[in-house]
């Protein structure tokens, strides 16, 4: 269980987050929305620790995170961030690998359980075959698919995934979620993930949170709070709600003519 | 390109590392052997045994700590900056160190401990400004650290060409051909002082080469996964600061070794800093003994500056790879 309580946070003298306070229960993806600037990377950042809050607390399984090492952090929650272009040649496996950073010791080799960790990881996400490749030689799509395998690599409780379809064709965009869907639900974890796409946060999130200025504007199961009124009010267009026909979910559809 | 799991790097460390290691002995046999004057390193007689033991294998083996400093500093700071044309030059280390070793020319002559002392007061100075500068609220990103780099360098620069003036005409040319890399001036104490700043050094970064591996690719993907990015920068920076700072201080800035050695065993054995570091010190060693072993022989008894053909080789090659890539 995640819990975050009445967190500020901010850059600087740039405040961001304004008392933001949610849950996240074991076993549940939460999707965080909400307009560009509206502080959901900011969100991802105190939630691994990575930026301290100016106030409040984030508390994981019970242990509040700021009383937590770096290493104790990155074993308990593993960050799917956006794609990040190295000008290195770093194998897929290298790269996969590099996760299990705070297992073993800060130096020497990894371990067997290491090595089975990422080569299962790569086999769930479909990338074996690819293991060998270099990561400047892969598609936006593939390389966003090898950041997933590396934080399921992790083994960690909590998974924050910052926009993890932004580079993904359809196919692949159902894939990560329903990963993702499958790591929370069989290992008893949780992912809070960033997304603007509100049709796929409705199909797979247990939970919405939506972000507006820095402040939390809603949160609930979707039918709750994906409405018409909230939408145009946090996104400033119009939608139309119905049912999408096979899953029984929220379907948003965007009024773009005027 | 294979990961390395256990076996598989410690295999790959055996079969490179003991390469690199016979490289090494072959350079420095061959840089002790050859000169103005042949010498066999194995029956050097009466008058090569003074050669050998006095001015040819202080001055052989000064040339390859320098050569493992540059080249580990070389690739420490690539990693950490996430850029493969990082340097200690591009960052101002060099120069830090030059300015340090002049004023200890200018300031306390001939007392030898006072180079090392300074130089690596100056490398350390200029890492600090560099990194302050570049620092900002919102933290401190590659391009921020390079372009407070060559403010600082380019400040350095101008410092060391004023203080050219106060020099007169016989220290200027000593100095100037220092500045381009000169291991003439090799002593028996600037060998023991360089060989334990690259021992201490190299061991330093290959304490951080696994957190670099992270770092590499991302400061926000190395705090993510479980690196003290603070603590991991400023040793890497510390430990760059000495070795340059050391290596300047007894053989002027021999440049290109920190840039071209890492991109070649990268090349060969791949990205994983666990291999790269240590393998950058034995080949960077080797690098700069044969070159100035042909500094020593081409134009014999002339010298050139060991600089001025780690150069000539550096730059082709670095061409080279910036096409390859």
């Amino acid at each position: 269980m995640l819990e975050v309580l009445n967190i500020s946070a901010g850059y600087g003298d740039r405040s961001v987050l304004k008392d933001v306070s949610f849950g996240v229960p074991d076993r549940s993806i939460t999707a965080l929305i909400g307009a560009n600037g509206a502080g959901k990377t900011t969100l991802i950042k105190v939630l691994n620790s990575s930026l301290s809050p100016d106030s409040g607390a984030v508390t994981l399984k019970g242990s509040p995170l700021s009383t937590l090492s770096r290493r104790q952090i990155a074993r308990r929650v593993a960050v799917v961030a956006q794609e990040n272009e190295t000008r290195f040649p770093i194998s897929v496996l290298e790269f996969v690998l590099a996760g299990r950073f705070a297992h073993g010791s800060a130096f020497g080799w990894e371990s067997s359980e290491d090595i089975t960790a990422a080569e299962t990881a790569l086999e769930i996400c479909e990338l074996s075959e690819m293991s060998g490749r270099l990561m400047n030689e892969l598609s936006g799509g593939e390389r966003q698919r090898v950041i997933l395998a590396r934080a399921l690599a992790t083994e960690a409780d909590l998974l924050l995934l910052d926009e993890p379809t932004a580079n993904l064709d359809l196919s692949h965009q159902a894939m990560m979620f329903r990963l993702v869907s499958e790591r929370t639900k069989g290992c008893g974890g949780s992912a809070v993930v960033i997304t603007h796409d509100l049709n796929l946060a409705s199909e797979f999130a247990d939970q919405i949170l939506i972000l507006n200025k820095g402040e939390v504007a809603a949160c609930g199961r979707p039918e709750a709070v994906l409405t018409e009124d909230l939408i145009r009010s946090v996104f400033h267009v119009d939608v139309i709600l119905d049912k999408n026909p096979r899953t029984g979910n929220v379907r948003v559809t965007t009024m773009y003519a005027e | 390109m294979k990961a390395l799991g256990r076996s598989a790097g410690k295999n790959k460390a055996l079969v490179y590392g003991t390469g690199f290691v016979v490289l090494l002995v072959a350079t420095i046999l061959i840089g002790a052997a050859l000169g103005a004057e042949a010498v066999s390193p194995f029956e050097p007689g009466e008058s090569g045994s003074a050669i050998l033991y006095e001015i040819r294998l202080p001055r052989v083996l000064l040339g390859a700590c320098v050569g493992a400093s540059l080249a580990v500093a070389g690739a420490g700071l690539q990693a950490l900056l996430r850029n493969p044309l990082a340097e200690p030059y591009l960052l101002g280390v060099s120069n830090g160190a030059a300015l340090g070793t002049m004023l200890a020319i200018i300031l306390f002559g001939s007392f030898e401990f006072s180079r090392p002392v300074l130089a690596f007061a100056g490398a350390a100075a200029a890492t600090f400004a560099v990194y302050q500068i570049a620092r900002s609220r919102a933290g401190m990103n590659a391009e921020r650290l390079i372009l407070s780099g060559v403010i600082i360098t380019t400040l350095l620069s101008s410092v060391i060409i004023l203080l050219t003036t106060l020099l007169d005409a016989t220290k200027l040319r000593s100095f100037t051909f220092w500045l381009l890399g000169d291991l003439s001036q090799a002593t028996v104490n600037g060998f023991w002082i360089c060989l334990v700043s690259a021992i201490v050094g190299t061991i330093l970064l290959c304490t951080q080469a696994k957190a670099l591996n992270l770092m590499m690719v991302g400061e926000r993907d190395a705090l993510d996964f479980g690196v003290e990015v603070e603590r991991t920068r400023l040793l890497v920076f510390a430990g760059a600061a000495g070795l340059v700072g050391i290596a300047v201080a007894s053989s002027g800035s021999v440049g290109f070794v920190g840039l071209i050695v890492p991109h070649i065993i990268r090349l060969m054995v791949g990205s994983d800093n666990r291999l790269v570091v240590p393998f950058s010190a034995l080949f960077g060693a080797s690098f700069v003994v044969l070159a100035d072993t042909a500094a020593r022989t081409l134009i014999a008894p002339r010298e050139l500056p060991v600089g001025a053909v780690t150069a000539l080789i550096g730059c082709p090659l670095f061409i080279w790879l910036l096409r390859k890539n």
